[in-house]
């Protein structure tokens, strides 16, 4: 099992890139075995760290992708044009290549499941990183806990974990996912072709007497807004937990 | 020595700000926002500060009393755990000195506490002397929400989530206790300097 906390410091520690899975045109997943990884909480995230040859050094914090129950630890990352690091996971690093990490991070933004309440995630772009990890805890462990996501793209191949969460939501044990696509939709789309707004908030979440759990991750202004309808339903603030990230990140 | 990452170069700073950011940080323009939770919604006419715990008579303020106080304008560099620094932060607010002055206190620390229920602490030192302000404007406009409007507290010399958003008081405390982060795997103290990022830092 994953630890639930870490007391000591947490020591940077090299992993070793076993694989990297091309998402959608712009994201990729790195996936690392990293041989003294103290266990993870799904929503978790890690810190890496790069290293010049002349001792320049940048880190940043990405979430982890992976289910605590995985052997290997995997992270997902936008590749940003005009960022320091992302360019780099995403375009310089090959199979064999071992990177600088810390972690696990954040003790807040996690579900540890085993409990009744139902879940409602909503992500946006690389937001469902994060969401991921607790959909595939949710399959590792065997939970039927009932489970809505939705997931809002900017087009059908910008979906990160497509054929997955196709795959999870056809196994019919309380996982459904629903696809919003806000810039272009394909022909025949059958999903909403808008921004995530009340109307569609109202027709997936569950009833708030079920008191779901709710994560919502995303760029900021979706998780303003998300955040926001959410509290206008009734839903208890306290049970919204969110994440943001901005356009800088890099 | 750290691993070298094998041709990665990245993006130098110019070396005359690099003086100014911490180890494991790098430079923002924009203003990222982080938090854990629905921004709270703070009517003017219903906010109040207060100062209470190890202190005879708490204080309070509305908003009106509040705005009345002497106010100052700072322009600090601030640096979130996350990673980012933004330097040249414009505020107005009022020092922390300000609203503690004349109380007679035996604490040691404070515990900052806002609307929606965030928390965090603090040594009593390092939010006295001229070192922290409770801010309401920044870049010459009002606090927004997302920023922690109607007030924040502002404790630029330490990670950015020591500066509470939403703030509507601070508790006198004898003894140090963990806020919302500090509980979450963050560090007690949260000194940008020495990377105390995270437990154990």
């Amino acid at each position: 099992m994953a630890r639930t906390a870490v007391l000591g410091r947490l020591n940077w520690q090299l992993g070793n890139v076993a694989e990297l899975v091309q998402e959608t045109p712009r994201v990729a997943s790195l996936v690392f075995d990293v041989p003294a990884w103290p266990g993870h909480l799904a929503g978790q995230h890690v810190d890496v760290r790069l290293t010049a040859d002349d001792g320049y050094q940048a880190e940043r914090s990405y979430s982890i992708a992976s289910a605590p129950e995985d052997p290997r630890l995997a992270i997902t990352v936008e590749r940003l044009d005009d960022g320091e690091v992302s360019p780099y996971l995403v375009g310089e690093v090959r199979k064999g290549d071992k990177i600088e990490l810390r972690g696990p991070i954040g003790g807040y933004f996690v579900w540890r499941g085993g409990d009744d309440r139902p879940l409602l995630l909503v992500a946006g772009g690389s937001g469902i990183v994060p969401l991921m990890a607790m959909i595939r805890h949710r399959t590792a462990g065997k939970s039927t806990t009932a489970t809505k996501l939705l997931y809002s793209s900017r087009s059908e191949d910008d979906i990160i974990y497509k054929a997955e969460l196709d795959a999870l939501a056809a196994v019919g044990d309380g996982l459904t996912v629903a696809h919003c696509l806000t810039r272009t939709q394909p022909p025949g789309w059958r999903g909403y072709a808008r921004r995530i707004d009340r109307a569609m908030l109202e027709e997936v979440a569950w009833p708030k007497a079920q008191n779901p759990i709710i994560f919502v991750c995303g760029p900021t202004p979706m998780v303003e807004a998300v955040a926001g309808h959410l509290v206008d339903m009734g839903f208890d603030a306290a049970s919204i937990k969110t994440e943001r990230f901005g356009p800088t990140g890099g | 020595m750290s691993f070298i990452s094998r041709g990665f170069r990245g993006k130098r700073r110019d070396t005359a700000s690099s003086s100014r950011v911490p180890p494991g940080q790098y430079v923002v323009n924009d203003f990222p926002v982080l938090s854990a939770g629905p921004t709270p919604r703070v009517a003017l006419s219903e906010w109040t500060f207060v100062v209470e715990g190890e202190i005879d008579e708490p204080k309070k303020w509305t908003w009106e009393e509040f705005r009345k106080l002497p106010a100052e304008e700072v322009t600090k560099d601030i640096h979130c755990v996350t990673k980012w620094t933004k330097l040249d932060t414009a505020w107005k607010g009022v020092s922390v000195d300000t609203i503690l002055e004349g109380v007679e206190t035996a604490a040691e620390f404070v515990m900052a506490f806002s609307y929606g229920g965030y928390t965090t602490n603090l040594p009593l030192e390092d939010v006295t002397g001229g070192k922290a302000w409770v801010a309401y404007e920044f870049d010459g406009q009002p606090l927004h929400p997302q920023h922690g409007g109607p007030a924040r507290l502002l404790v630029p010399h330490l990670y950015f989530w020591k500066s509470a958003k939403w703030v509507r008081g601070l508790r006198l405390l004898k003894e140090d206790q963990p806020g919302f982060w500090e509980s979450n795997g963050y560090n007690m103290y949260g000194d940008p300097w020495r990377e105390q990022r995270y437990w154990g830092d």
